[in-house]
């Protein structure tokens, strides 16, 4: 198929109705309104629907609503809607119900500004709503990765019956960028006999619910769904590395950050410092393993981020103490330059006392 | 031998946990004789709500899903706009549909969302023990107004039928009691005219069942039942205020 010139926002909602999705349910905040908006003109013609909710707090209970009756749904929104929709993703999480959710995140904390940002991978990664509970995190740094993870995500939420995030931020919504829609992967799947379709008198009834009284049977619950995190973090981590063997200096950066710093990297290069990248792609489940790759005479990583660093304490925990970890980050909507970032990776190259 | 009466196959076998004397169960039986009566039980997706009846999935016999708390009418939405042809009903008590989910519950009835809501009013929290709701009486003593409720305080009870009755989406509200046979009689008549206006794909369609709370109101059952007719019907009439015939 052709590569077409598409937004961000618009190329998701592309993506996700070439997935399958036909039900969308969600609330305008900026920078992601367009996703919306290109959902109610398409998703009548593949027979869909569309439904601006009174809220984001409406809009991902709907979302439980609809998963749990069996369909491929979505919603979408930005950082302060997110922190509204962690209610309805920790149900979601509890009751096992596949569903995705597109995080364009914007600066915060409260209503923060509307240029783009990375400041919610706490909420992300972390949780956010109440409960032990997961949920996959994809952060793709351009539109056709976009593209590819938010197809890639409604597989995996209904291979683990699991909510999975689309960790993009205000520049990826906001950009235009040339794009190829690939024709879906083909994967078994099992049939959602758990789902509430109604029973026609043929079956016993279904019950989709986060609810056990009897505390056992929650401990049974929560270890049920530990063991199934456990086969994502075994099965599913996404990372690009380049040159991290011999590299002096590696950087981590994810999503739109991770593309200034290649430029960066370039940069040095270009002035023979050996510098080598680690781009999570998934930053939940984490690429921890990959670390312990890097040249070992490495003087230190530094960590990149549009947030007040965030994601260090992963870098850490998966770098376990190994090499010094520095951090260059911009936030508010404010961006690392590539000259900022090539200071530093020359600076940690010569040794920082 | 003629069977002159036996228990709703709308209903499962499980025992429910409802305090004695509390009419829960009464408008459990009227729900599923309904939905039975109707021929939707096969195709009813429930939603059941947080608070006393939250464990009413174990009890109606069609699929159910658990809402979090107030978002029943939203989950509901969403269930419905997937599955059109599917009979989907929420049951909520006063504090979930009230409080925490009135922006639900008004825009879901705003929408005109062709689902059936069973709200069971009581006028107070029971499941977290007897706390003030919005429903709650002036002078009515619960763990949160423990001199009772003052109007300069907490403002008046929210009267939820006559607020939803203004809504034009909403297209059938009636406010029923289940205190004596008579008038269950006419809040059986009242649920099947909601699923009714739902089946002939009307719009929103809303039941207020006035119940009782002995427990939390310190009461005997029967005591519940003549202090529900003394105090709750006098400011929550009885009564119809919207009928999709109406809308012809």
């Amino acid at each position: 198929m052709a590569k077409v010139l598409m937004k961000g926002n618009e190329a998701i909602g592309a993506a996700a109705i070439k997935a399958g999705c036909k039900y969308f349910f969600g609330y305008p905040i900026t920078p992601q309104s367009e996703l919306p908006e290109y959902m109610s003109s398409e998703l009548p013609k593949v027979g869909g629907c569309f439904l601006q909710a009174e809220s984001e707090v409406a809009a991902i209970n709907m979302v439980y609503g609809a998963a749990g009756a069996g369909v491929r749904v979505m919603t979408s929104t930005s950082s302060p809607g997110m922190a509204l929709k962690q209610e309805g993703i920790t149900y979601a999480a509890g009751a096992e119900l596949p569903c995705v959710i597109v995080n364009v995140m914007r600066g915060g904390p409260g209503l923060g500004g509307i240029q783009p940002s990375q400041s919610d991978y706490f909420q992300a990664t972390r949780g956010g709503g109440n409960g032990d509970y997961r949920t996959i995190v994809f952060a793709p740094s351009s539109i056709q990765e976009t593209v590819d993870y938010v197809m890639e995500s409604f597989v995996k939420a209904d291979q683990y019956r699991i909510p999975v995030v689309v960790l993009a931020d205000g520049m990826i919504g906001q950009m235009m960028e040339a794009v190829e829609f690939k024709e879906p992967k083909k994967v078994e799947l099992e049939p959602k006999t758990w789902a509430t379709t109604g029973t026609k008198g043929q079956r016993k009834p279904n019950i989709v619910n986060s609810l056990f009284l009897d505390p056992q049977e929650l401990e049974d619950h929560n270890w049920k769904l530990d063991r199934r995190y456990k086969e994502i973090e075994k099965n599913e981590v996404l990372v690009e590395t380049v040159d991290i063997e011999d590299a002096d200096v590696v950087c981590v950066a994810y999503g739109t950050t991770s593309r200034i710093v290649k430029n960066a990297i370039a940069d040095c290069k270009a002035k023979g410092l050996k510098v080598g990248l680690i781009r999570p792609i998934t930053l939940w489940p984490f690429p921890m393993e990959v670390f312990k790759q890097i040249n070992p005479n490495c003087k230190g990583i530094l960590t990149v981020e549009m947030s007040t660093g965030q994601m260090i304490d992963d870098v850490k925990i998966a770098n376990e103490g190994r090499l010094p970890v520095y951090f260059n980050g911009r936030v508010g909507g404010m961006i690392p330059t590539p000259a900022s970032i090539s200071a530093d990776i020359e600076k940690i190259a010569g040794g920082i006392k | 031998m003629t069977i002159v009466y036996e228990k709703s196959k709308g209903l499962t076998d499980a025992q429910t946990h409802y305090c004695p004397g509390c009419t829960h169960g009464i408008i459990h039986k009227l729900v599923a004789e309904v939905l039975v009566e109707l021929g939707v039980l096969n195709e009813a997706i429930g939603v059941a709500p947080v608070g006393c009846s939250v464990l009413a999935y174990n009890y109606f016999n069609c699929d159910m899903q658990e809402a979090a708390h107030g978002r029943a009418p939203a989950v509901a939405t969403g269930i419905k706009r997937v599955r059109p042809e599917n009979t989907v009903f929420t049951y909520q008590g006063d504090g979930d549909l009230a409080s925490i989910g009135t922006a639900e519950v008004v825009h879901s009835a705003h929408r005109g969302e062709k689902i059936t809501t069973i709200f069971v009013n009581n006028a107070i929290y029971g499941m977290t023990g007897g706390q003030m709701a919005p429903t709650t009486l002036i002078g009515q003593k619960a763990t949160t107004a423990p001199l009772g409720r003052t109007i300069e305080h907490s403002g008046k009870p929210l009267k939820i039928s006559e607020m939803l009755a203004t809504i034009d989406g909403a297209k059938f509200v009636e406010r029923v009691a289940v205190n004596n046979p008579a008038n269950i009689r006419k809040a059986k008549k009242a649920i099947k005219r909601a699923f009714e206006c739902q089946i002939q794909g009307k719009g929103f369609a809303i039941v207020e069942v006035l119940s009782t709370c002995p427990t939390n109101w310190g009461k005997t059952p029967v005591d519940a039942l003549k202090w529900l007719e003394d105090n709750m019907m006098p400011y929550y009439p009885l009564g119809n205020f919207r009928d999709f015939e109406e809308d012809k």
